[in-house]
């Protein structure tokens, strides 16, 4: 091979390999879902509504394409879009009104202490309008397909089962359940994760897997803005 | 070029030679005990984990007395060095060989008798010091052997879950909560479990850390000496959100605890009926409906993995 063409394969190897990293780190490594913004245009005093559902598949493009993951979408508050996310932000000691629609199918609760509405105001959720404050997550007479957990501020709030099992994500039908709550965002901006403390994606006996362990699906973000 | 005349003479046994052993001791002693002065009232009051309880005081004992007995040593060690390079070191000129020294019996002995002496030492005082403070607040099983005098202990059931921490109190009612609270001067009996994965409970100011693992009951005590905040972390890597498997408790008054559990007994008995009857370990296996209450069947061969999905199935293994 002639010096010429050893000096060329050797240029091309090299930005053949700095492209493959480049492409392992963006696709990756930075690879996230969106962040919905519920600070855009929020004026002080007033509550921020968030809706949100969850589904029994993923039927969209999404991070990691997993169309047979459950997982939580958020209804955008610019767009109205829902979109497949877990990530969202909010102002500081701000009302927050929350809905669920729940198009999933029930889950026996692993741990029957989140079966307790704590941290909204008046440590009360409602389905379909109707209060509750501790749910059997076993026996019913409510069943039980995820909950809404922020550790940080002592929130969790069991979601009510819905009456169908929807296939195709992000549902659009009437038949879901709605669990509603509010609460006060933390005076201090922050990050607060949040999760589903029912195993109830690719989950084994001893371990949370897939969707539970995947920001995006069953855990996510709250960020705080000051 | 330096000749043989004008080199300084080597060292030698001889009696001109100035006994340096007695020097390098005499510069090591005062050394030592400072140190170890330093160590004992100075930092040691200061060492991690803290006197908040009778495991984390013992744990502190044990690192101060540790470190007395290393800083002797290490500073002999530093101390001959020292005095070697400024000693005995190269003078210019001198390219005669040193002396033909061929080991020292003396010597020999009195390090390894010495070196000897205080390992065994240690190992006596170590084993001592988990058996008085009742294993010193690790996790010493199912069936601890060194158990706490002084009456029945505060049983505290300690609950690990992908990824939070809860708290079960038989002996008032069996309420489960996220808070953990204590009572100062009080035997505490953490009996410490999992519902999925291992996690490690570690109480830090307490001194207590003790493995989490599912279907087993690990045991390890405490008491309680000051009163004050306690930080719980997961000292095992559990999965997305070990990192934020943290809580706070408190340790606070008797009559405040008292008054606390009768309240919080009382506030959660909607969920304390809801919940199994208190036991050591949980199983999993034993949820009702465990396989799945559906209000609407998916179709079939749809392969969920969601709440629809019978994810505790055939299909899937108990353990990935």
């Amino acid at each position: 091979m002639s010096l010429p063409a050893r000096i060329v394969t050797l240029i091309v190897a090299f930005l053949a390999v700095v492209a493959g990293g480049v492409f392992v780190v963006a696709h990756y490594l930075l690879a996230g879902p969106p962040v919905e913004d519920f600070t855009a245009g929020h004026s002080a005093g007033l509550p921020v509504n968030i809706t949100m559902q969850t589904d029994a598949v993923t039927t969209v493009a999404s991070v990691g394409d997993h169309p047979t993951w459950v997982s939580y979408f958020i209804k955008s508050p610019q767009t109205g879009a829902w979109i497949h996310t877990t990530l969202f932000k909010v102002p500081a000691d701000t009302r927050v009104n929350v809905t669920i629609l729940g198009y999933d199918g029930s889950t026996p609760i692993r741990n029957q202490v989140w079966g307790q509405v704590t941290g909204t105001i008046g440590r009360v959720a409602f389905y379909s309008g109707k209060p509750v404050r501790t749910v059997n997550g076993w026996n019913g007479p409510y069943l039980i397909q995820h909950t809404f957990t922020i550790p940080g501020i002592g929130l969790n709030v069991p979601v009510e089962a819905g009456p169908g099992t929807c296939m195709t994500a992000p549902c659009t039908n009437n038949q879901h359940s709605t669990t509603t709550f509010s609460f006060i965002t933390p005076s201090q901006g922050g990050v607060y994760r949040w999760q589903c403390f029912i195993p109830c994606g690719l989950s084994f006996l001893y371990g949370n897997g897939g969707p539970m362990q995947t920001i995006g699906y069953m855990a996510g973000n709250m960020t705080v803005e000051s | 070029m330096a000749t043989a005349s004008e080199a300084p003479a080597a060292p030698s046994a001889g009696p001109g030679e100035p006994r340096h052993g007695l020097r390098i001791f005499l510069i090591w002693l005062p050394l030592a005990l400072i140190a170890d002065l330093l160590i004992v009232f100075v930092w040691g009051p200061h060492l991690p984990p803290g006197a908040m309880s009778t495991s984390a005081r013992s744990q502190q004992v044990d690192f101060i007395v540790l470190g007395a007995m290393a800083a002797p040593v290490m500073l002999f060690v530093l101390t001959y060095f020292g005095y070697a390079l400024i000693v005995w070191r190269h003078r210019e000129g001198d390219d005669t060989d040193g002396p033909p020294i061929h080991g020292n019996t003396r010597i020999a002995a009195t390090w390894i008798v010495t070196s000897s002496v205080i390992v065994l030492a240690l190992a006596v005082y170590g084993t001592i010091e988990l058996w008085l403070p009742a294993g010193a607040g690790a996790g010493e099983g199912n069936t601890p052997i060194w158990r706490p005098s002084g009456g029945a202990a505060l049983q505290v059931q300690v609950i690990g879950q992908q990824w939070r921490w809860t708290y079960r109190y038989p002996q008032f009612g069996g309420f489960e909560t996220t808070a953990l609270v204590l009572p100062v001067g009080e035997n505490i009996q953490f009996n410490v479990t999992s519902l999925d994965v291992i996690h490690s409970f570690w109480a830090y100011q307490l001194a207590v850390k003790a493995d989490a693992n599912p279907g087993i009951n690990n045991v390890a005590y405490t008491k309680p000496l000051h009163t004050g905040a306690v930080q719980v972390r997961c000292a095992e890597l559990c999965g997305l959100w070990h990192a934020d498997m943290t809580t706070s408790g408190v340790v606070v008054s008797v009559a405040v605890f008292r008054a606390w559990a009768s309240a919080t007994e009382t506030q959660l008995a909607a969920l304390t009926r809801n919940l199994p009857p208190y036991a050591l370990t949980y199983d999993a296996n034993q949820i009702p409906q465990l396989g799945k209450a559906f209000t609407a069947p998916p179709p079939a061969g749809a392969g969920l993995s969601g709440a629809g999905g019978g994810y505790y199935g055939g299909q899937y293994p108990v353990q990935p």
